[in-house]
C-alpha cells in the first residue's frame, strides 16, 4: 500500500518533468498500461480478503484518477507547447505577392460605352444594331439627306466601289429599328462609325451611341429631361447644361447639348457633348410610321468624348494605340 | 460666316452688349465660333501725316520724322518702319496713350534723339495681323482725328458656324432680321433705289439651262475709272469679315455678297462677244478660271458663256480671260439665281469651295438679284464713276421657287415642344422673322419671305418658334409614354460578360482600326474575299479587316517594342468578307506571348504554350454549358498557323475559328518568336449558352480507379477518350488525364499516360468487382484499338 503511494508520488513528479508527448506516453504505459503499477495493484485486489478488498480498491482507484488527471493535464500543456512551436515555425511572409493574381482589363471606350448603355437600359432602351458597311439609303437618304446636300459634305465618307459606304454615324440603326416595328420604340445603338478624317482630334474610326424614342406622347421637354438625367447619371454630378438650336437633316427641331465643364486650370467653358432633336416627320414616313400619330426624339453622342471627359484622357489617339501602359490604367 | 459687329449694328438695333449679342446668337442656333475684338483701347491714337523724314544720325535703320498731328501740332518722332516716308498718313500713338498690347507711350530718347510718340503698324493697334510696316491710311484721312472714330473702331470680328439650313444668314441683312426677332427690335435696311440709267449699252441674255438657272440679270457700266481705289470703310468691313481687299470691282461684288447674301460677278464687258448664254456645259469643255486653274467640265455644270466661248462656271467661279483688270473701263455686272441642285457638289468636283458656291448650293433668295444689282451699281458709280446701262433681265418665273403658306396647328406645336407658347408670342415671332401670319381655325397660316425657302412644312415652323422662344424656356420632364420591357435572352451570354471574363483571365482589351494594308494581309495570306475601300486615307488603312489577328499582332509588336515581354490582349469586333451585301461577322480574338504566368517568386517560370491558350478556350466553352458540342481538329488549318501546333475549332462540326502558335515563317517575317499564340473565334457560337435543366444529384458514391497505359505517340487523347467512353458507356462519369510521360523507361515513339476513371452507377453502389471489371474492359478496348499496353 505504502509502496503504491510512494510510487504514485514519484510518478506525479515524473509526469511534471516529462517534456515530450512520447516521454509522457511512456509514463502513462508504466502507470496505467497493461503491466503498469496501477493495473498491477488492481489485479492484486483479487488476492485480498473481501472486507479488505473494498477499502483497498477505493484507495487504488483514487491513485489511478489522480495519475490520469495529472497525465491529461501534462498532455494538454505539452500539446499546447508543440502547437506553439509548430505555429512559430510555420510563419509566412504574408506580404509576398499572391500567386496568379494578375488580371487584365476592358478598354476605356468599352467601359464608357457600357456605362452609357446601362443607364439607358434602366430607362427601358433596348440595344439595337446594324451593319457597319451601309448603303446610301440607310445612311443618308432615309435620314432626309438629299443627294449632294451640303449636310453630306459634313460627313467625310468612306466609300466602296459598289455605292456602299462605311456608316458615318449610328443613325442608320434608327431606320433599321423603325422599319421592322411600330411604336412604342426605345432603342440604344452603340457601335463603330467611320469618317475619312485623321488628325490629333479625329480618328477615321470612332464610336457613337444613338438613342431613339418614338411613342404617342413624347416631346422636346421629354428629350431635355431624358438627356439631363443621363448626363447626371453618367458623371454622377449636376452640370449647368444648355440646349442650343442646331441642324441635323433627320431631326427638327434639332439641338446640340453643351455642358459647363471645369477645366483643370480653374476656368470653365461650354463643351458640346450631344446632338439631338425631334425625329423629322420625313424620317418617320420613310420608315412607315405615321408622324401624325407618333412623335419621337433621337440623340447621338461620341463615346470617345465621354471617355475622355470621364477618365481624363487628353489625346484621342491613345485609344487606338493599344499601349498596355495606357490600357492598364483602366483595369 | 464672318462679319463686323459694327456693320450688323448699323443694320439692326441691338439692345445688348457684345457678350449678350454673342450669347443670343448662339442660343438662336447661329453659333458664335470665334469672336475677335478689334481696336479696343485706341485713346490717344490719331491720324497723323509725316511731313519730314531724315536719317537718324546714329542709326541706319531709324528715321527722325516730323509729324503733323493736327491740334497737337508738329511732333518729332523716331521711327524704324521701312515704309515711313514723307506724305503718307499713319496712326500716331501720342504720349500718354496706352496701346492694346499694354505698351504705354512716353516721351523718350532713342539713340540720343528725342521722340514724342509712336507711329504704329496695324498689329500694334490690334486691328490686323500685318506687321510689315506702318498702317498706311488713305491720303484723305483727316489729320488729328482720333483713329478709332476714323476707322469705326472698336469693333469685333464675329465668326458664325452656320448650319446648312440657314443660308439666309450668309448675308448680313438676313442675319439682321433674325437678330431683330431675337431682340424685339427693327431692322434699318433702306429700300434700294434704282440707279439712274445714263448709258444705252445692252446685251442679250439667253437662258438655256431650264430650271437650273431661272433668272439672270445683268447690266453694263461704261467708263469707270480703272484706277479707282476701294474706300477705307469698305475695305475695313471686308477685312473684318475675313475677306482680303483686292480691287475696287471685286471688293464691291464681295461687299454686296456679304451685305445681302447674293453672289455677284463682274466681267470686262469688252471681252464679251454677243449675247450672254446661260447653258449647260458640253462634255469635255474647259475653262481657265480666275485662280489660274483649268476646269474640266461636263453636262452637269451650268456655264455662263457668250456666243463664242465659256466665261464662267455658274455659281462657282468666273473665268480668267473675262476678268476685270486694272485697265478695264467697261464692266458687265451679273446677278443671277441658280437652283441649289444645279450647284451642289459642282465646286467640290473641281476641287474648289468658293463664297459663291457655298451660298448657291445652300440656296439664295431668288428675289435678291435685282436688289443686289442695283446696290452694286450704286457702289460702282460712287467709287469708280461711269454710266450705268439699263438692267437686263431674263427669267423663267415658273421655275422660281415660290413661298407657299404652311399651316401650324396650335395642338401640334404644344405636342412637339411640350410647352404652351402664347398665341401672341407665336404671332410676334413669325412677324418679326418677316413672315406673313394669318389666323386659322387650328392655329396659323404662315407665309415665309422668299429668303426663307427652308420653311416647307409644319416642323420648320415649330423649330422657328422654339428657336426664338428659346430652348432654355422649354421645361424638362421624363417621358411618360408606354414602355415595353426589354427582354434579355438567358440563353445568350452578353458581350460585356465575355469581356470581363477575358479580363479576369489576364487579357487586356484592345481596340484597333477596322482597316489594314493589303501588304500586311498578304503576309498573313489573306488575299480572298477582301473588302477594299474606294477612297482610303492611306495604303495602310485600305482594306476592311478579314480577321482581328493581324491588327492585334501589330498591337502586340507595338508593346513588345516598349519593354512589354508578356503581352496578353483580346479584341471583340467585326471582320469583313466580300459578298452582296458584304458579310460582317462579330468575332473575338486573343493574342498572347511571353511567360505563361506573370513572373513569380514561388514557381518556376514557363513559356506560354498551345495548351495554355487551349485552357482559355476550354474555359470559354465551359461557360456555355455544352462542351460536348465543341471539338478541335488538327486538319484544315489556315496558312498562318503552325501546322503541328494549331487547331481548327468546330461547334456541331462547323468550323468557328482557329487556335495555336503562329506559323514560324510568319513569326519570322513579323520579327516575333515562337511564343506568340493566337485564338480567333466567331463570336455568336461562343455566346450561346444552355438554359440549365436540373437533374437529381447521384445518390450512390463514385469509385475511382487509376491506370497507366503505354501508347504510340500518334494516338491522340481524343481517340483514347472516345475509346474508353465507348467501352464503359454511362458507367464512366469522368476520365481524368493526370500525367503524361515519354523518355527513359518508355520505348521511343511511345508515351505513357496516367488516367483516372471515375465510375458511377445511377442505381446502386459499385462494388470492387464491378470497378475491376470496368478497368479490364477499358484496358482491353485500349489495347485493341489504340495499340496500348497496360503498364505494371
Amino acid at each position: 500500500m505504502d509502496d503504491l503511494d510512494s510510487r504514485a508520488a514519484q510518478a506525479l513528479t515524473d509526469i511534471d518533468k516529462a517534456d515530450t508527448l512520447e516521454a509522457l506516453d511512456a509514463l502513462r504505459v508504466g502507470l496505467l498500461g497493461k503491466s503498469g503499477i496501477v493495473t498491477a495493484a488492481l489485479k492484486a485486489l483479487g488476492t485480498l480478503a473481501p472486507d479488505e478488498r473494498k477499502a483497498r480498491g477505493a484507495e487504488v482507484n483514487r491513485v489511478k484518477d489522480r495519475l490520469a488527471d495529472a497525465l491529461a493535464a501534462r498532455k494538454q500543456i505539452l500539446e499546447q507547447a508543440e502547437m506553439d512551436r509548430r505555429l512559430a515555425s510555420e510563419r509566412l511572409d504574408i506580404s509576398l505577392p499572391g500567386r496568379d493574381g494578375e488580371r487584365g482589363g476592358i478598354h476605356p471606350i468599352t467601359r464608357a460605352l457600357e456605362r452609357i448603355s446601362a443607364i439607358f437600359a434602366r430607362l427601358g432602351y433596348q440595344r439595337a444594331d446594324g451593319p457597319e458597311i451601309e448603303d446610301d439609303w440607310h445612311n443618308f437618304e432615309a435620314l432626309n439627306f438629299p443627294p449632294h446636300h451640303p449636310a453630306r459634305a459634313m460627313h467625310d465618307t468612306f466609300y466602296f466601289g459598289d455605292g456602299r459606304l462605311l456608316r458615318t454615324h449610328t443613325s442608320p440603326v434608327q431606320i433599321r429599328a423603325m422599319k421592322g416595328r411600330q411604336p412604342p420604340i426605345r432603342i440604344i445603338a452603340p457601335g463603330k462609325v467611320y469618317r475619312s478624317d485623321s488628325d490629333q482630334t479625329h480618328s477615321p474610326m470612332f464610336h457613337q451611341i444613338e438613342g431613339l424614342l418614338v411613342d404617342e406622347t413624347s416631346s422636346m421637354a421629354d428629350l431635355k429631361g431624358t438627356l439631363a438625367e443621363f448626363i447626371r447619371a453618367f458623371f454622377e454630378r449636376d452640370f449647368e447644361m444648355r440646349f442650343r438650336p442646331s441642324y441635323f437633316p433627320f431631326t427638327e427641331p434639332s439641338a446640340e447639348v453643351d455642358i459647363r465643364w471645369d477645366a483643370e486650370d480653374g476656368s470653365t467653358r461650354w463643351l458640346e457633348v450631344l446632338g439631338c432633336g425631334m425625329v423629322h416627320p420625313n424620317v418617320l414616313e420613310n420608315c412607315g410610321i405615321d408622324p401624325e400619330r407618333y412623335s419621337g426624339f433621337a440623340f447621338g453622342l461620341g463615346v470617345e468624348r465621354f471617355a475622355m471627359l470621364r477618365y481624363g484622357v487628353s489625346d484621342l489617339r491613345a485609344f487606338f494605340e493599344n499601349d498596355l501602359r495606357f490600357l492598364k490604367q483602366f483595369a | 460666316m464672318k462679319f463686323s459687329e459694327n456693320w450688323l449694328r448699323e443694320l439692326v438695333e441691338i439692345k445688348a452688349d457684345r457678350a449678350a449679342l454673342a450669347h443670343a446668337l448662339t442660343m438662336a442656333g447661329l453659333e458664335v465660333e470665334e469672336l475677335t475684338v478689334l481696336g479696343d483701347g485706341l485713346a490717344g491714337v490719331v491720324v497723323a501725316e509725316i511731313v519730314a523724314a531724315e536719317k537718324h544720325p546714329e542709326a541706319d535703320r531709324l528715321q527722325v520724322c516730323t509729324v503733323n498731328a493736327g491740334q497737337a501740332g508738329l511732333l518729332q518722332i523716331v521711327c524704324g518702319a521701312p515704309n515711313a516716308r514723307v506724305g503718307i498718313k499713319v496712326p500716331l500713338a501720342m504720349v500718354g496713350a496706352s496701346l492694346p498690347g499694354g505698351l504705354s507711350i512716353k516721351a523718350a530718347k532713342l539713340r540720343g534723339v528725342e521722340s514724342f510718340g509712336m507711329l504704329c503698324s496695324a498689329k500694334e493697334l490690334d486691328i490686323d495681323a500685318d506687321t510689315s510696316g506702318l498702317l498706311e491710311l488713305p491720303l484723305d484721312a483727316p489729320v488729328g482725328k482720333p483713329l478709332a472714330d476714323y476707322m469705326g473702331l472698336p469693333d469685333a470680328s464675329i465668326e458664325l458656324k452656320l448650319t446648312p439650313n440657314r443660308p439666309d444668314c450668309l448675308g448680313l441683312v438676313g442675319l439682321a432680321h433674325d437678330v431683330a426677332a431675337l431682340f424685339g427690335s427693327a431692322v434699318n435696311v433702306p429700300a434700294q433705289a434704282a440707279a439712274a440709267v445714263t448709258a444705252k449699252a445692252c446685251r442679250g441674255i439667253r437662258l438655256e439651262a431650264g430650271k437650273d438657272a431661272p433668272r439672270y440679270l445683268g447690266r453694263v457700266v461704261e467708263g469707270i475709272d480703272p484706277a479707282a481705289r476701294t474706300p477705307l470703310w469698305l475695305a475695313e468691313r471686308l477685312r473684318r469679315s475675313g475677306l482680303r481687299p483686292i480691287s475696287a470691282m471685286v471688293d464691291i461684288a464681295n461687299y454686296v455678297m456679304l451685305e445681302l447674301g447674293q453672289p455677284l460677278h463682274a466681267f470686262d464687258n469688252d471681252t464679251l462677244q454677243g449675247d450672254i448664254v446661260v447653258r449647260h456645259a458640253r462634255a469635255g469643255e474647259t475653262l481657265k478660271l480666275l485662280d489660274g486653274s483649268t476646269a474640266k467640265l461636263d453636262e452637269g455644270f451650268v456655264l455662263i458663256a457668250d456666243e463664242h466661248k465659256p466665261l464662267a462656271v455658274a455659281g462657282v467661279m468666273g473665268g480668267f480671260d473675262s476678268r476685270v483688270t486694272d485697265t478695264t473701263r467697261n464692266i458687265f455686272l451679273e446677278s443671277a439665281h441658280f437652283a441649289p441642285a444645279a450647284i451642289m457638289g459642282r465646286a467640290r468636283k473641281l476641287g474648289l469651295h468658293t463664297d459663291a458656291s457655298h451660298r448657291f448650293e445652300r440656296g439664295v433668295d431668288p428675289e435678291l438679284p435685282r436688289r443686289a444689282l442695283e446696290r452694286a451699281t450704286e457702289l460702282v458709280l460712287a467709287i469708280a464713276g461711269g454710266n450705268a446701262g439699263p438692267v437686263l433681265v431674263a427669267e423663267h418665273v415658273a421655275d422660281l421657287p415660290k413661298p407657299a403658306a404652311v399651316t401650324l396647328r396650335r395642338a401640334r406645336l404644344k405636342r412637339v415642344l411640350g410647352v404652351d407658347v402664347a398665341d401672341v408670342e407665336v404671332a410676334r415671332i413669325f412677324t418679326a422673322l418677316g413672315m406673313r401670319v394669318e389666323t386659322h381655325a387650328e392655329g396659323w397660316r404662315i407665309t415665309a419671305p422668299s429668303s426663307r425657302f427652308d420653311i416647307e412644312r409644319e416642323e420648320d415652323l415649330i423649330e422657328e418658334v422654339a428657336r426664338i422662344f428659346g430652348y432654355d424656356n422649354i421645361p424638362t420632364h421624363s417621358p411618360a409614354g408606354a414602355l415595353a420591357l426589354a427582354i434579355e435572352p438567358e440563353a445568350r451570354i452578353n458581350e460585356l460578360a465575355l469581356r470581363e471574363q477575358l479580363a479576369a483571365r489576364g487579357y487586356y482589351e484592345a481596340v484597333n482600326l477596322s482597316f489594314l494594308s493589303a501588304e500586311l494581309l498578304a503576309r498573313w495570306g489573306f488575299t480572298e474575299r477582301l473588302v477594299p475601300l474606294a477612297n482610303p486615307l492611306s495604303a495602310d488603312l485600305a482594306i476592311m479587316r478579314p480577321s482581328l489577328l493581324p491588327g492585334l499582332i501589330e498591337a502586340l509588336r507595338h508593346n513588345r517594342a516598349r519593354q512589354q515581354e508578356r503581352v496578353r490582349m483580346f479584341e471583340l469586333a467585326r471582320v469583313f468578307a466580300a459578298g452582296d451585301p458584304p458579310v460582317e461577322t462579330p468575332s473575338v480574338a486573343i493574342v498572347a506571348s511571353g511567360n505563361a504566368h506573370a513572373e513569380q517568386w514561388g514557381e518556376p517560370s514557363r513559356q506560354l504554350d498551345f495548351h495554355d491558350l487551349k485552357g482559355d478556350l476550354d474555359a470559354l466553352i465551359a461557360w456555355g454549358g455544352e462542351p460536348q458540342r465543341w471539338s478541335v481538329h488538327a486538319d484544315g488549318l489556315p496558312a498562318w498557323l503552325h501546322p503541328g501546333r494549331g487547331a481548327r475549332v468546330a461547334r456541331d462540326g462547323e468550323t468557328v475559328g482557329y487556335l495555336g502558335a503562329l506559323h514560324p515563317q510568319l513569326a519570322r517575317t513579323l520579327d516575333l518568336g515562337a511564343d506568340v499564340h493566337v485564338l480567333e473565334l466567331t463570336l455568336e457560337p461562343l455566346l450561346a449558352r444552355r438554359l440549365p435543366l436540373a437533374r437529381p444529384v447521384p445518390r450512390f458514391p463514385a469509385v475511382r480507379r487509376d491506370i497507366a497505359m503505354d501508347l504510340p505517340e500518334e494516338i491522340s487523347w481524343s481517340q483514347i477518350e472516345q475509346t474508353v467512353r465507348g467501352s464503359l458507356g454511362l458507367r464512366l462519369q469522368e476520365l481524368r488525364l493526370f500525367d503524361r510521360y515519354s523518355g527513359k523507361g518508355v520505348e521511343a515513339g511511345r508515351k505513357s499516360l496516367a488516367m483516372g476513371l471515375i465510375l458511377q452507377d445511377a442505381s446502386r453502389t459499385l462494388t470492387d468487382d464491378d470497378a475491376d471489371r470496368c478497368v479490364r474492359e477499358a484496358v482491353a478496348a485500349l489495347e485493341q484499338t489504340c495499340k496500348a499496353k497496360l503498364r505494371g
